[in-house]
């Protein structure tokens, strides 16, 4: 009980003289909220980058790659290959047609808004299928295209990142002008960050008649998968692999572990001066008080009390810098939206930085983790002070 | 059984200085009846900070016993020792040692917060030791807007306001005029007169020695009567 009243009370003391010592105590505030928004930051990045690309996956819908590709861009299918899928068990169907669809994944070049030269944009050429086979794709301006034409639909987050892709507007790839008639979501997934186009007119577009770059279909039930891994992978002559969507999706979310490492690295390096700078303002904190710590001592405050005090000090401080860190970070970037290259696709996937609870808390961590430490030498040091030495040092 | 309650018996203290011994406190002996005024005095450097540090619980001897009231202090711990002073000693310093930040009300009320009382019980407590010392009305100050004197008052009632039987003062004296220190002087005699506190103080000051009861002089390490 008098131990908590000591505390306090000697808590309650530091905490007034903050405002007098504004300027030190600015210092590891400002240390910490600059770490922690680094890292909040980039963690919100690796956040908003990993949700889109994971988001993408479905673990009852399977993506079929020639065997040895890891990415759409290197892998090649045969349109007799396609027939084959469409003939084998675990597929789900509607009105007697299967839910298979080949894809041709080709890349165009498109100016990005605001940026010199040209970026990656990943085209898709699709099947009507396609559709059926991700019902979470939404037009939601103008139409979809038209079989046979030269018309595309644009994903929203590809419509924001580039230029001269509004409704309307003629795009030229490949010596062809393609029409742009609608723009479409997709729940925040990697093929908003795509155009999409008539598969045949995309193969002829690209000199690619006769061949696609993968097969997506829908199964029956997600137990299925073996029934049509194990078909394919035993048809004879047949060298494609077969992967679940989620998994191959899972591998190509390597970048945002990248940058979350790169996060973490940058931080710590921070997070280290930042410890620095709070053991110098605790150091000089306790040293402008070595009398008063002296004079509490005296009357018959024992050293722990003083000792846990300060290091509440430091946790305190430690916590202001790492809200302000964090309210940083979230004002500047929270739902701002950028693209990076991606995966092995080489592609540019537009995503949104997502300041999430989870972020939030480890950026806090880091906070108290260096508040911590930097208050725990000082501390230390005064509580253990000889009290006749302190008080000597008016 | 003696009716001494502060009885030094034989202590050393030394400190060791780059490889040479410095002895302060030379084979010292000392016994202070209750209610005694005691005088310190000596020449800078003699000791005398250093006695009442181990008189008051701050320090302990390199050998010899301090025993108040029967307890042996050097052989107390750290946190016994500390719980010890609360309710022992009341300090006293040169420079009055108030807590900038905190009112006149609220440096009193210190010692209080290590013992059981309630916070009516407290400010009760406070306010009638700012009364005794003459700075009723001074308890919203904070020490910045204090005279010298009025701190060392405030000084004085928080070393009065947990009821200990020895005040242990260091030149209490030592950073006020001569008008000042009388009134200071004068008011230790009181609480040695009427409250029975038993009063150690040092000074350099031959008119501020002649306010104790009797004057012991500190040089070379040992302790002479006048
Ligand atoms: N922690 C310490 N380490 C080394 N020497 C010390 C220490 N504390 C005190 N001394 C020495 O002990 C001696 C006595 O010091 P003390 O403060 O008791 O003297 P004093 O009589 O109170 O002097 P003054 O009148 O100047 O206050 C001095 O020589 C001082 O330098
Ligand atoms: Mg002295």
């Amino acid at each position: 009980m008098s131990f908590f009243r000591q505390v306090l009370a000697v808590t309650m003391m530091n905490l007034k003289t903050i405002l007098e010592r504004s300027g030190s105590s600015i210092v590891i505030i400002v240390g910490i909220a600059g770490s922690v928004a680094v890292m909040v930051s980039l963690l919100a990045m690796a956040e908003g980058l990993n949700s889109t690309i994971a988001s993408t996956g479905q673990d009852d819908r399977v993506i079929i790659l020639r065997e040895g590709s890891n990415s759409e861009l290197s892998s090649g299918v045969g349109m007799q290959e396609i027939d084959i899928v469409l003939n084998s068990p675990g597929v789900e169907t509607i009105d007697g047609n299967a839910l298979v669809s080949g894809e041709l994944f080709v890349i165009v070049d498109l100016k990005k808004k605001g940026a010199e030269g040209t970026s990656n944009l990943p085209l898709r050429g699709v099947q009507p299928m396609s559709f059926k086979i991700r019902p979470e794709l939404e037009i939601i301006e103008g139409r979809n295209f038209r079989s046979g034409t030269g018309e595309v639909i644009v994903g929203k987050g590809a419509y924001d990142q580039y230029e001269g892709l509004e409704i309307g507007n003629k795009i030229k790839i490949r010596d062809n002008f393609w029409t742009v008639v609608g723009i479409f979501s997709s729940d925040g997934d990697v093929h908003e960050s795509e155009v999409w186009a008539d598969l045949s007119v995309t193969q002829s577009a690209f000199r690619r008649e006769g061949s696609a770059s993968s097969i997506s279909v829908k199964l029956e039930d997600k137990k299925t998968f073996d029934d049509l891994g194990g078909y394919i992978e035993t048809y004879p002559n047949l060298d494609l692999k077969v992967q679940r969507e989620s998994d191959f999706y899972e591998d190509q979310s390597s970048g945002a572990d990248l940058i979350k490492y790169f996060g973490l690295t940058i931080s710590i390096i921070m997070a280290i001066g930042a410890v620095f700078a709070a053991l110098n303002t605790m150091y000089s904190a306790v040293s402008t008080r070595l009398v008063e710590i002296g004079t509490l001592r005296a009357i018959g405050f024992n050293g722990s009390s003083v000792l846990l005090s300060l290091m509440l000090e430091s946790m305190i401080l430690a916590t202001i810098g790492g809200l302000l860190g964090a309210l940083i970070a979230f004002v500047l970037f929270n739902g701002m939206t950028v693209s990076t290259l991606a995966g092995g696709s080489f592609t540019q996937t537009a995503f949104a930085f997502a300041v999430t609870g989870e972020v939030v808390k480890q950026g806090m961590i880091l906070a108290l983790v260096v508040g911590f430490f930097g208050g725990l030498l000082p501390a230390f040091n005064a509580a253990r002070q000889d009290i006749t030495t302190a008080l000597r040092s008016v | 059984m003696s009716n001494n309650l502060i009885e030094v018996d034989a202590i050393n203290k030394t400190y060791e200085r780059g490889g040479e011994t410095l002895v302060v406190l030379d084979d010292l002996s000392l016994n202070v009846p209750e209610n005694d005024f005691l005088a310190l005095m000596g020449p800078s450097g003699s000791g005398k900070s250093t006695l009442l540090n181990l008189i008051g619980g701050l320090d302990s001897p390199t050998s010899g016993s301090v025993r108040i009231k029967g307890d042996r202090l050097e052989k107390m711990s750290a946190s016994a020792l500390s719980n010890w002073r609360a309710s022992n000693v009341g300090f006293i310093f040169q420079f009055y040692n108030l807590l900038p930040v905190l009112t006149a009300n609220k440096n009193v009320e210190l010692p209080l917060l290590l013992t059981n009382l309630s916070s009516s019980k407290r400010k009760e407590q406070v306010a009638t030791v700012l009364n005794l010392v003459g700075l009723d009305d001074r308890g919203g100050h904070k020490p910045n807007e204090l005279s010298g004197g009025q701190q060392q008052r405030v000084a004085i009632a928080r070393a009065l306001v947990s009821d200990p039987a020895i005040l242990v003062c260091d030149e209490p004296t030592g950073d006020l005029d001569r008008e000042t220190a009388t009134e200071i002087l004068e008011l230790l005699q009181i609480l040695n007169r009427d409250l029975g506190k038993t009063i150690l103080m040092v000074t350099h000051d031959p008119v501020a020695a002649d306010a104790a009861k009797r004057i012991l002089y500190l040089d070379k390490g040992k302790l002479t009567e006048s």
